[in-house]
């Protein structure tokens, strides 16, 4: 009786595609008629043009392979990158990017922090950043030129997967795209990850004009130079006279003539910066948050470094070539 | 050696009527064979662009085009490719007949050649789907499900056509293989093509997670499992002369698998945006797929059992013992990665490829090569080249792909435990570039176990093509065993 269905295959044929129909209607047609499998945040926007041909690019390049999209709700890990993510973010990714390896960092919450000039040199040659970095360089991206037309069409097929009308782009917007290299999309594409959702600000009780704890100390000085070294030359050179971010040994601060106490260094450190103002001076934005990263004594230590430094410089001040090897560096 | 063996008698000959399907099957094995040593050393070459970023030489051969060719190469070309051959080994085998399209068959060898050949180098190119296992751009995928249906006519229609009446424990996998991977590959590789490289997948964001990971998860469960299963019931009782333990328990161990796989999927997906009962519901389910796959390991277990010195006396023993040890290994190690405590530790580290090879390098190779072994000179009617270097073939792939899985497993809790550091203040004690540096040596190291297991294919690869010259030549000295006999006809 129960034996028959192994002396007849088509029937067997059957009975195995129920069973595994039986899970797959559950567990993944079904889902797809529920509304909380398409969610979209209000702050959400459709990629632009240049976004997308940027996304294509990070297709192309199979970033996914070694990026994943996806923080977590663990506390790890929102300290690290930012908000965890929400399902409401994703409703223009065809597919989905969250990828399922973490070679390199967590990309969810790239958006916005840091500014386009660190995306471009770390493209062209992460090691710059970080000597044990093991990412390939992405340098041909930047003699690349995009293909309006191209973009144009994989618009279309967004579009066409999306409400009428709920896709849009212009034909400027599409002719704007000629002078632009894959370099341009793939840095859009990374400066517009994860903006749907609003960034919390790192809060530090530090009063601006606390007094740093370890100035002057040897072994903070010394401590501090290596973080300066591994965390802040890239942008800020390698003697902190500045590069693609300011000189940080000068009088100037956020782009105002006058320098402020350690207690504001602190918060700009701990913080990072972003477009706005900040004691009554008007800041660029760009610079990461470095309070996941670094320990109040870090921060104090890489503070007590650039004043040792700039006391240095005082009275002695830097050889032309120094700053120049500097920035080859 | 070699001289005994060419004087003797094909005593275990196949009749005429084979010897053109034969020729299919062992040109699947061969491409199988081919496009498993491009895919393994594609992936030593991945090895090292781990840890010295300068060996991604060009556009084309960097870590992130290139990871997909060695996956889709090795789950494609040498799994599939061996699927292809070995199922139709079985099929006719256990249906008493020949293939009831012999010229599809064939047809089907020349286009899966040249598909395999088409991916390697579209991806390479940068055409991709960007999901895993399903990298392959829309003009492949229709090529891939027409590959497919060539192999479902095939094996339904020679298994409806049939002169045996009962289907063997073999035949339910190899059924049930055609029909998952078919409805999983189709549904998941849904999109709209917006160029000939290019397409946009038609779920978006969470949804496309989900359909994604139903698939990806049970790719491994449809190609890396089921049909390799088919050939252990099979291939272990022909090679030791011992039956199967328990039908009953084969019985219950299929049908509990193949209905269970299918819920798991979204185990991939724990703590992502996914809704939360979708994540435990996948759980639930990976946790009771101990069950089933443990049944077909107690059954292998049990089988040997009956007679233990087959492991001495039959140098295949071994291959499929050690095979349904690390799929046991596997199957536990699986669940109890999806436990979200577990998976939040080692989710995105390097312990999951080592989890990966544990299964592909341990229970799929081990399983394939020994079913290989036991083809080739089955169709010539000689025996293996050597037994000598296929045991030297055993221990290096065994110390290779141990040595590799455990020490991606060292360096994935370290990895996980380095992310989640806190200090005493509460601030995060590593950098995520403190978490790669603490890598590289584990990765160097990987590379090292992945030259050890590649040394022990290659001479797989030496053993096998010398017992196909042996054999040939055999076939050739002897032309008038070509001509079918009464007694070896059914």
């Amino acid at each position: 009786m129960a034996g028959t269905i192994y002396r007849k295959p088509v029937l067997f044929t059957i009975a195995a595609t129920v069973a595994v129909l039986v899970g797959t209607l559950v567990m993944m047609a079904y889902p797809m008629v529920r509304s909380d499998m398409h969610p979209r945040l209000e702050k959400l926007r459709p990629y632009t043009p240049l976004q997308l041909a940027g996304r294509d690019v990070y297709q192309r390049e199979g970033c996914v392979n070694c990026h994943t999209q996806t923080v977590r709700p663990l506390k790890a890990e929102v300290q690290r990158y930012g908000d965890y993510s929400k399902a409401g973010e994703f409703t223009y990714d065809h597919p989905f990017l969250w990828g399922s390896k973490r070679t390199g960092p967590d990309l969810a919450r790239i958006g916005g922090k840091y500014p386009d000039a660190w995306h471009y040199k770390h493209f062209e040659n992460p090691q710059s950043f970080a000597a044990k970095s093991n990412m390939p360089r992405y340098a041909f991206l930047a003699k690349a030129k995009l293909d309006p037309a191209e973009v144009e069409s994989h618009l279309k097929g967004i579009a066409a997967l999306h409400a009428k009308g709920e896709v849009t782009w212009t034909a400027d917007d599409v002719r704007a795209l000629a002078d632009k290299s894959e370099m341009d999309a793939l840095v859009a594409y990374m400066q517009v990850l994860g903006t749907a959702v609003e960034r919390k600000k790192g809060v530090t009780e530090v009063a601006l004009d606390a007094p740093n704890p370890l100035s002057g100390q040897p072994g903070a000085i010394a401590h501090g130079r290596e973080l300066f070294a591994a965390n802040c030359s890239a942008c800020h050179g390698a003697e902190a006279h500045g590069e693609i971010a300011p000189n940080l040994l000068d009088d100037v601060f956020l782009g105002t003539n006058g320098d402020l106490g350690d207690g504001a260094y602190f918060r700009v450190i701990h913080g990072g910066t972003e477009a706005g103002t900040f004691e009554g001076r008007t800041m660029q934005g760009g610079m990461p948050p470095f309070g996941t990263d670094l320990s109040a004594d870090d921060i104090w230590s890489v503070i007590a470094f650039l004043r040792d430094q700039k006391a240095h410089e005082k009275t002695e001040p830097p050889k032309h070539e120094a700053a120049e090897h500097g920035k080859e560096h | 050696m070699n001289a005994t063996i060419l004087q003797r008698p094909r005593s275990g000959a196949f009749p005429d009527e084979y010897r053109y399907d034969h020729r299919t099957v062992e040109g699947f094995i061969l491409s199988s064979i081919f496009w498993g040593v491009v895919g393994i050393v594609l992936g030593l070459l991945l090895s090292v662009e781990m840890w010295l970023p300068a060996a991604n030489l060009t556009p084309w051969l960097a870590f992130g085009r290139l990871r997909p060719v060695h996956t889709n190469g090795l789950a494609f070309g040498l799994g599939v490719g061996a699927i292809f051959g070995l199922f139709y080994w079985i099929v006719m085998r256990l249906t008493r007949r020949p293939l009831l399209f012999p010229r599809l068959a064939r047809l089907q060898l020349w286009l899966f050649n040249l598909g395999i050949a088409a991916a390697a180098v579209t991806l390479m190119m940068g055409w991709t789907q960007s999901l895993e296992y399903a990298e392959l751009e829309w003009p492949l995928d229709i090529a891939i499900v027409v590959l497919w249906v060539m192999l479902a006519v095939n094996v339904i229609g020679t298994i409806v056509k049939r002169r045996e009446e009962q289907l063997y424990v073999s035949l339910w996998y190899v059924l049930a293989t055609v029909v998952a991977v078919a409805v999983l590959y189709i549904v998941n590789n849904l999109a709209i093509p917006v160029g000939l490289g290019k397409s946009y997948h038609l779920f978006a964001g969470v949804n496309s997670a989900n359909v994604q990971w139903w698939y990806g998860h049970n790719a491994v469960g449809f190609v890396f499992t089921t049909p390799i299963l088919a050939m252990f019931y099979y291939f272990l009782p022909k090679s030791t002369g011992l039956p199967i333990f328990s039908h009953r328990l084969s019985i219950v161990a299929f049908w509990s698998l193949i209905f269970s796989y299918m819920w798991t999927g979204a185990h991939h997906l724990v703590y992502s945006p996914l809704p939360d009962w979708i994540q435990t519901l996948a759980i639930v389910f990976t946790m009771f797929l101990i069950a089933p796959s443990w049944g077909s390991v107690v059954n292998g277990f049990y089988t040997v059992g009956a007679d233990w010195s087959k492991m001495r006396t039959n140098y295949l023993t071994k291959f499929f013992v050690l095979g349904i040890t690390f799929y046991g290994l596997q199957t536990v190690q699986g669940p109890t990665q999806a436990l979200r405590v577990v998976s939040q530790l080692i989710h995105y580290t390097d312990w999951v490829p080592g989890h990966v090879h544990m299964g592909t390098m341990g229970w799929v190779t081990m399983t394939v090569c020994a079913s290989i072994y036991y083809v080739i000179p089955k169709i010539y009617g000689t025996e293996i080249f050597s037994e000598k270097i296929a045991n030297a073939h055993f221990w290096l792939v065994l110390v290779g792909q141990l040595a590799f899985s455990v020490t991606m497993w060292i360096t994935g809790i370290q990895q996980g435990a380095m992310w989640k550091a806190t200090k005493a203040d509460g601030s995060l004690t590593y950098s995520f570039m403190d978490g790669v540096a603490a890598n590289y040596p584990y990765w160097q190291m990987r590379t090292v176990a992945g030259v050890v297991f590649a040394a022990g294919m290659l001479l797989f690869v030496y053993n096998v093509l010398k017992t196909i010259q042996q054999g040939r030549a055999l076939e050739a000295s002897r032309p008038e065993t070509l001509e079918p006999t009464a007694a070896a006809v059914r």
